[in-house]
């Protein structure tokens, strides 16, 4: 370990971590065949440039733009075209034609509670309010009396799979392509997104003027349900549907929601026509198209707070194309046991929250006319409040607001709308005196003593193979010392380590080169099962050395023990004259190999000479000995 | 008389004052020594304070091994003209006795020289004796003397090489020494010891060579980073939170920071939840109830998130998804204290 740069693992994958990884380092794929595609991501919204500039009434530059995202919280993620997208998906070469036009398209990321930010039409009117070129809407229910509403009657079987439907209309409505598609798109982002696949909330859209009310939610078993689903000619049972879908590309991955139960939730009109088949599948009969004037909106879900999120995100969305603009026709949904609720609940959530706990947090000082205006900014209606003693403002959240939740919410859009780089930087007001923890602190010390003694230090994970963990080490696993994860990625993930030892003989492996004498060492926790804690497992903080070279270095450990039993020795740490007690176990040579203990008999660790066979095992040629211990029992 | 060998020999000489003649070369030393091992030797003589040394090269004619023979004994033309009888001899006899080869070559120089003349097959002499002008010519040379004119002819009658001889000139400089002296590379106890360090006199040192390399130990560059970031807290006053626990509960991991439980994160794409242990089951109860509590309908100024919650889904264990989950335990304790004050 001469004057060559540290060990590291810049194995020959050239992978920069300097931790132990794999021959062939790329993170393995996962085992089983789930979609790559990150939940978490922020979704991203696709939208015309040009019909954005139009809706937002103004023409941006690129930069322009990209600062009014920035300031309200969005991001412009990519530029592209229809044909660049497509050529994408097809793996197209740059030159050959492609379908698709050349309209720009700006792909824009949207946080993932901003439902409403999830088509150009809410994302245009958002932007609009912010500039202040517009208004907030103001949703109206049609008035409607309470006789002449439509209804949807419940039946109780639906309680065992789907137990909740909400419902609207939208009247005189004109859909040129462009709308219609947002509209697609729209259910199609809301599923991905706040209906979890489908699984929570799913939405049917249909022309109402094909229909004829009452509308009834029913469960029925799939040998009674027939139909012609959307974009097909002939009738289908919907046990057989199910089977025909398995091959659909789109639809497969929701089969699993209702397929195995005795009852398919099924929406039927006064006709025993089917408007569709929840989650999966929309009946023909219904479909929307560009001619369609009226339309009917259904959620089926098994969350009711969600699925009246949705429905609310939709007519707040696609309402502006109504004949009387914002303004929705209600339905009467009557559950099996009588009780009737009108829906859409477009109602708004009234908050009263006071000056200082809007202003204080974000640390800025606002007068209430200015908190109003920056909340009216962000679509949140506000105005002063007339009760109390100190200033207080009323907030009226609307329903396309449903991430608002608590006067936090409503601080960080005042924050937001006032602009985050202009928020002053201040120091923190108390004194307070830091520390560390004394474990750390302790494992620090060691660390650098073991450095000074001149072994190189590693990294190395903390989550390895079953096999690494035992058989490798000539262990055996009785079944209560590893932590096993339940849902492992790859083979690589399949148990938290119990031990330091298979850590460092791999990291050894892909080292195997450097020059002679390689001197390595960690300090680290292990984890074991443990019932005297609440979750059941215990972390230990281990320091673990390895010395490899053409002669096993069995005295050099040694020599590093002695040193670490002579610098930790205090009034209650005692270590006798002798500290070596002969050992047994199999991952070490017999005769070569010891237990370490304090003077009343406690264990603190234990080292020897490797064993021929772990060394075969880990693919080391040279011999090598090992030591670790518990600095949990040293500190 | 040492055999001229093909490769250059170094002649170094006696005195080191007197320079080179073409007349007097004198004999390298014996044993003969290679080439390179002369040349260090005359390398090193500049360390005692010899002028290094001017390289002289002389090219000269030298004669062939043939020559050489009859520079010594005569040559042969000299040879046939003796060997006939004044009667003369047959060319058959005379071929006989020299062999062809050799009897034609001296055949052709006697007949030049107008000494023999041929008589019905007959060789014989014209003159009755001959004045042996070539092994007078191969003596000179042999001595070093030039003779420009007639050295075609005798490389003609390949009888002469040119033979090149560098000559290395030394001359004493001003710090010149005989008795050789050792320079110290290190000072060492015993020089301190004995005093000797007063005469001690250094060689030179390559600077420009890498030092002896060290075995070091070395740190982890990823932890100094994060020494480097805890530096940067304590310094402010903050105190390290214990997170020496991998294993968690979703309670403290999830639901007590209000991340619902139908939430994306919780999904098992993202989580590692456990086999074993599978369940946390001590939970505080009394924080648990209020924590389903704001879940399910809010409270605490919040609208709440309008589900169900489930207290088996808090239960589940899984690895630490962030270390968030520390700070909700240590918050919990906090709120447990009886006076909340900063830390000092």
């Amino acid at each position: 370990c001469l004057s060559k740069p540290p060990l590291s693992a810049f194995t020959s994958s050239g992978s920069p971590a300097v931790l132990a990884r794999l021959p062939g380092s790329r993170v393995p794929p996962p085992a089983n065949n789930t979609a790559p595609q990150p939940p978490l991501a922020m979704p991203t919204v696709s939208v015309g440039r040009d019909r954005l500039f139009a809706a937002l009434g103004r023409v941006y530059t690129q930069d322009e733009f990209e600062a009014l995202c920035f300031d309200f919280g969005i991001e412009l993620d990519d530029v592209t075209t229809e044909k660049a997208i497509i050529r994408k998906e097809k793996h197209l070469e740059e030159d050959v034609e492609a379908d698709g036009d050349d309209e720009v398209i700006y792909k824009i990321e949207v946080a993932a509670n901003r439902y409403d930010l999830l088509c150009l039409e809410g994302l245009a009117r958002s932007l609009r309010i912010f500039t202040g070129s517009e208004a907030t809407p103001i949703f109206k229910i049609a008035s409607i009396p309470r006789g002449s509403m439509l209804q949807m009657h419940v039946r109780p079987q639906t309680s065992q799979i789907r137990p909740y439907v909400v419902c609207a209309v939208l009247r005189g409505v004109t859909f040129a392509e462009v709308r219609y598609n947002s509209f697609i798109d729209l259910q199609d982002k809301l599923h991905q997104n706040i209906c979890r696949k489908r699984t929570l909330v799913a939405i049917g859209t249909h022309d109402l003027d094909t229909l004829q009310g009452p509308f009834s939610y029913e469960a029925l078993p799939p040998q009674e349900i027939n139909f012609i689903p959307l974009k097909q000619e002939q009738t289908f049972r919907a046990d057989a549907l199910m089977d025909f879908y398995r091959s659909d590309m789109k639809l497969k991955k929701f089969l699993h929601i209702i397929e195995n139960s005795p009852v398919y939730p099924v929406i039927y009109d006064s006709n025993r026509t089917v408007l569709s088949l929840p989650p999966i599948i929309n009946g023909a009969h219904s479909a929307i198209t560009l001619k369609t004037r009226n339309v009917f909106i259904e959620c089926t879900a098994t969350d009711l707070t969600k699925a009246n999120i949705v429905l609310n995100t939709m007519v707040a969305m696609f309402s502006e194309y109504c004949e009387n603009k914002f303004e929705v026709e209600p339905v009467e949904v009557v559950s099996h046991d009588g009780s009737t609720a009108i829906y859409p609940d477009l109602s708004c959530y009234k908050m009263e929250v006071s000056l200082s706990d809007i202003v204080g947090p974000i640390g800025i000082s606002l007068d209430e006319t200015q908190v109003i205006s920056l909340l009216n900014k962000m679509q949140l209606q506000a105005d002063l409040c007339s009760s109390n003693r100190e200033p207080c403002i009323s907030v009226s959240v609307p329903p396309t607001r449903s991430d608002v939740l608590h006067a936090r919410d409503l601080a960080e859009d005042v924050a937001i709308a006032y602009g985050y780089n202009n928020v002053p930087k201040s120091k923190p007001k108390s004194m307070t005196i830091g520390g560390r923890q004394p474990l750390n602190r302790f494992s620090d010390k060691i660390r650098a003593e073991v450095a000074r003694a001149g072994y190189m230090e590693v990294l190395t994970f903390v989550l390895t193979s079953h096999e690494e963990n035992f058989d490798m080490l000539n262990r055996t696993d009785d079944g209560n010392k590893a932590v096993i994860i339940a849902n492992p990625r790859t083979s690589e993930f399949e148990v938290v380590r119990s031990s330091l030892m298979s850590c460092l003989l791999k990291t050894l492996k892909h080292n195997i080169d450097h020059p002679r004498p390689i001197k390595i060492f960690e300090v680290g926790d292990v984890v074991s099962l443990d019932t005297s804690r609440d979750v059941g497992a215990s972390n230990n903080r281990r320091l673990a050395a390895l010395y490899c070279n053409s002669n096993s270095g069995f005295e050099e450990i040694m020599g590093l023990v002695d040193r670490i039993v002579k610098i930790v020795r205090a009034p209650h740490i005692n270590f006798g004259q002798t500290y070596y007690v002969p050992s047994s176990e199999p991952e070490f040579f017999t005769k070569r190999q010891c237990k370490i203990v304090m003077s009343d008999g406690k264990q603190v660790g234990y080292l020897g000479i490797v064993h021929a066979e772990v060394l075969r095992k880990f693919g080391i040629p040279d011999p090598c000995t090992f030591v670790e211990i518990d600095i949990e029992a040293l500190l | 008389w040492r055999r001229r060998s093909r490769r250059r020999t170094w002649r170094a000489r006696s005195s080191p004052t007197s320079t080179p003649t073409a007349r007097s070369p004198t004999r390298a030393p014996s044993p003969p020594i290679k080439r390179l091992r002369a040349f260090h030797i005359i390398e090193s003589t500049v360390r005692h304070g010899v002028v290094p040394p001017q390289d002289i090269t002389r090219e000269a004619w030298v004669l062939t091994d043939e020559a050489k023979g009859y520079a010594a004994g005569g040559s042969r033309e000299v040879h046939l003209v003796a060997a006939i009888p004044p009667e003369g001899a047959s060319r058959a006899a005379l071929k006989e006795e020299f062999g062809d080869v050799v009897f034609d070559i001296a055949r052709k120089a006697a007949a030049k020289n107008k000494w023999i003349r041929f008589e019905r097959g007959i060789v014989l002499r014209t003159v009755e004796d001959t004045t042996d002008e070539m092994q007078e010519l191969l003596k000179r040379v042999e001595n070093g003397e030039v003779v420009p004119d007639l050295i075609k002819e005798l490389k003609r009658r390949k009888l002469v090489t040119k033979e090149k001889v560098i000559w290395y000139s030394l001359k004493k400089g001003p710090e010149f020494v005989v008795k050789r002296k050792t320079l110290a590379t290190d000072v060492t106890r015993e020089h301190l010891k004995s005093g000797d360090w007063k005469d001690l006199e250094f060689k030179d040192y390559n600077y420009e060579a890498q030092g002896q390399p060290i075995a070091i130990g070395y740190s982890q560059p990823l932890l100094e980073v994060r020494e480097a970031i805890q530096n940067i807290f304590l310094e402010m006053g903050f105190s390290e939170m214990p997170t020496n626990m991998f294993v968690e509960s979703s309670f403290w991991n999830f639901d007590a920071l209000f991340q619902p439980q139908q939430h994306p994160a919780r999904d098992s794409h993202d989580t590692f939840f456990l086999k074993a242990p599978a369940t946390t089951t001590q939970l505080p109860d009394d924080y648990l109830e209020k924590v389903k509590q704001v879940h399910q309908s809010g409270g605490y100024g919040s609208k709440g998130y309008g589900y169900d919650w489930k207290r088996d889904e808090a239960e589940k264990n899984l690895l630490r998804t962030h270390t968030t989950a520390v700070s909700a335990r240590m918050l919990y304790k906090l709120a447990q204290e009886e006076h909340f004050a900063p830390n000092s």
